[in-house]
Order: structure tokens, then C-alpha cells, then sequence
């Protein structure tokens, strides 16, 4: 009688997909919480003190940083967006605020998000006919939104082999399929 | 065209959306400059054939406002700021 209700991935199945193309694998992350973090003016001091004590890197410009529970990437001045696992933080919110407290404004944005690990050799052949950053110019640890097809993406350079996109989820079908279709006309 | 970024460093026009001139940083206060001032920010725009100060919107990047100097008959670009920056300069946001 009682309904089981279970919970999406943003492509709409019960588990995370996996593509492979070639050399490439795609595969859908679903198990990633994600916050935005933005810091209050004049809270600077207090602001980076709450994120040392609560193991939140603040990266620099156009940079990602790991850390042991947080990893964060830089969006824009000033502001941050914050990932942990999903599995032991699904509130990511009310697992930063009382670390934070009144110096930043905090919100969710887990469920705004698609995430796709993009990896395999020859990264470089497919991200230059989807984006106008350079992959192979950048650096290590590079984090910046940029445009892939019509579609605004948070795109992290992990390393040359390894490349982790946000896309808006409400259009995870169709930045899934920019992918596809680019792989395939690469390989 | 390529802006350069003060942040980012060098990007394509093409992440970015243009609103027009950088005068619209300064608005006066509509409750006391009176209605000639606020119609003059409102309506009146120059058009000036040469350097121009416009705000840009980087929104395929870090989503930040910038003004730009741009000589409108070459296209060359001078400078580009935070408009954050040249706000506070100006003595807005306090």
C-alpha cells in the first residue's frame, strides 16, 4: 500500500549513467552534494577563519581545491561552490551554516546541477570542438563556467585525462548528447 | 573581439552580453536630485563616435560586471575594470 518513493538521477533513472565512446567515458555523478558559498562583505577575517575551521578551501581565481571532507572551486568573486559526498552530506546547507554563521550566505544547489566526469586519452581533441577554454593550455586543478553548445557548464580540469562538468539539470539530456555526438565525430 | 578580463585574462566577446554605457552606474537619487537629473539618467544617452565606457556582463563566465573602454569606430579596448570597483571608486555601494 505504501508507495516507495525513490529518488531521480538528473538523467531520470534510478542509477547514475555511464557512457563510453572510444576512448572517452562519460559518467553521470549523482552522488556529489553541492552548495554555493558566498561571503558577506566585511566579514573577510571571520569568513576565511570559519572555512579553515571547518576544512573548506577558498581556491583562487579559475582554480579548484580538494580537501579531506569539502572541495571547492572558485565561480566568481567572492564566492565559491562547495562539494562533499552526498552520502554523508545530502544537507550540505546545514552542514556549513553553523561553521559560517552570519559572515557567508549559503545555499544548496545539489539538485541544480548535473555532473559529468568526462575521462580517457585525447581529452583535449574533444573539449576544443565544445568549449572555448583550451584544454590544453590549462593547468591542473583549472575551474571556470564556460558555454558548451547553447548551455552555460562549470568545467574542472582534474588532470589532461580527467575533466568534471556541471551542466543545468534541467537540461542533463541534452548536454549528455552534445558529448555523445562530439565524441563520436572525434573518434 | 577579445576582452580582457581583469580577473579570467583574456575571453570572446562571445561570453559576454552588452548593456550600454557605464553612466548607468551612476544613478542619482530620484528623491532628491529632481526630475530633470533622473530623466537625463534615464532617457539621455551620448553617442559618441571614438572612446566609450560600457558595461559588459561576463555571463558565460564569472557572471561579474565589468566596464569596458572601448573606441567605438576601431573597436580597440583600453581598460577594462570590475564595475564593482569603479562603483566603490565612484563612492557608490558604502
Amino acid at each position: 500500500m505504501a508507495n516507495q518513493w525513490n529518488a531521480l538521477t538528473a538523467l531520470g533513472h534510478d542509477t547514475a549513467e555511464v557512457v563510453e565512446i572510444g576512448p572517452y567515458r562519460i559518467a553521470e555523478r549523482s552522488d556529489v552534494a553541492l552548495a554555493s558559498l558566498a561571503l558577506r562583505r566585511g566579514q573577510d577575517k571571520d569568513f576565511a577563519a570559519a572555512a579553515k575551521t571547518a576544512g573548506v578551501p577558498l581556491p583562487a581565481a579559475s582554480t579548484h581545491a580538494g580537501g579531506q571532507v569539502f572541495s571547492a572551486f572558485w565561480t566568481t568573486p567572492e564566492m565559491w561552490f562547495v562539494e562533499a559526498d552526498f552520502a554523508t552530506h545530502e544537507d550540505i546547507v546545514a552542514a556549513l551554516k553553523p561553521a559560517f554563521g552570519e559572515t557567508a550566505s549559503i545555499t544548496e544547489q545539489t539538485d541544480a546541477w548535473v555532473r559529468f566526469d568526462v575521462s580517457g586519452a585525447g581529452l583535449v581533441a574533444l573539449f576544443e570542438r565544445l568549449s572555448n577554454l583550451d584544454l590544453a593550455t590549462l593547468p591542473d586543478g583549472y575551474a571556470s563556467r564556460t558555454v558548451i553548445e547553447h548551455l552555460g557548464v562549470y568545467l574542472i580540469r582534474h588532470s589532461a585525462a580527467s575533466v568534471t562538468l556541471y551542466g543545468p539539470r534541467s537540461s542533463a539530456q541534452g548536454l549528455l548528447h552534445a558529448l555523445e555526438v562530439t565524441a563520436k565525430s572525434v573518434i | 573581439m577579445i576582452i580582457n578580463h581583469p580577473i579570467l585574462g583574456p575571453r570572446d566577446a562571445q561570453e559576454f552580453v552588452y548593456l550600454g554605457d557605464a553612466n548607468l552606474i551612476n544613478r542619482p537619487d530620484g528623491m532628491s536630485a529632481g526630475i530633470e537629473a533622473f530623466h537625463d539618467y534615464l532617457y539621455n544617452r551620448d553617442n559618441p563616435a571614438g572612446e566609450h565606457r560600457e558595461l559588459w556582463y561576463h555571463e558565460q563566465g564569472d557572471r561579474s560586471w565589468l566596464v569596458v573602454t572601448r573606441n567605438t569606430v576601431t573597436h580597440e579596448i583600453t581598460k577594462v575594470e570590475l564595475a564593482r570597483d569603479v562603483a566603490r571608486a565612484g563612492g557608490r555601494s558604502k
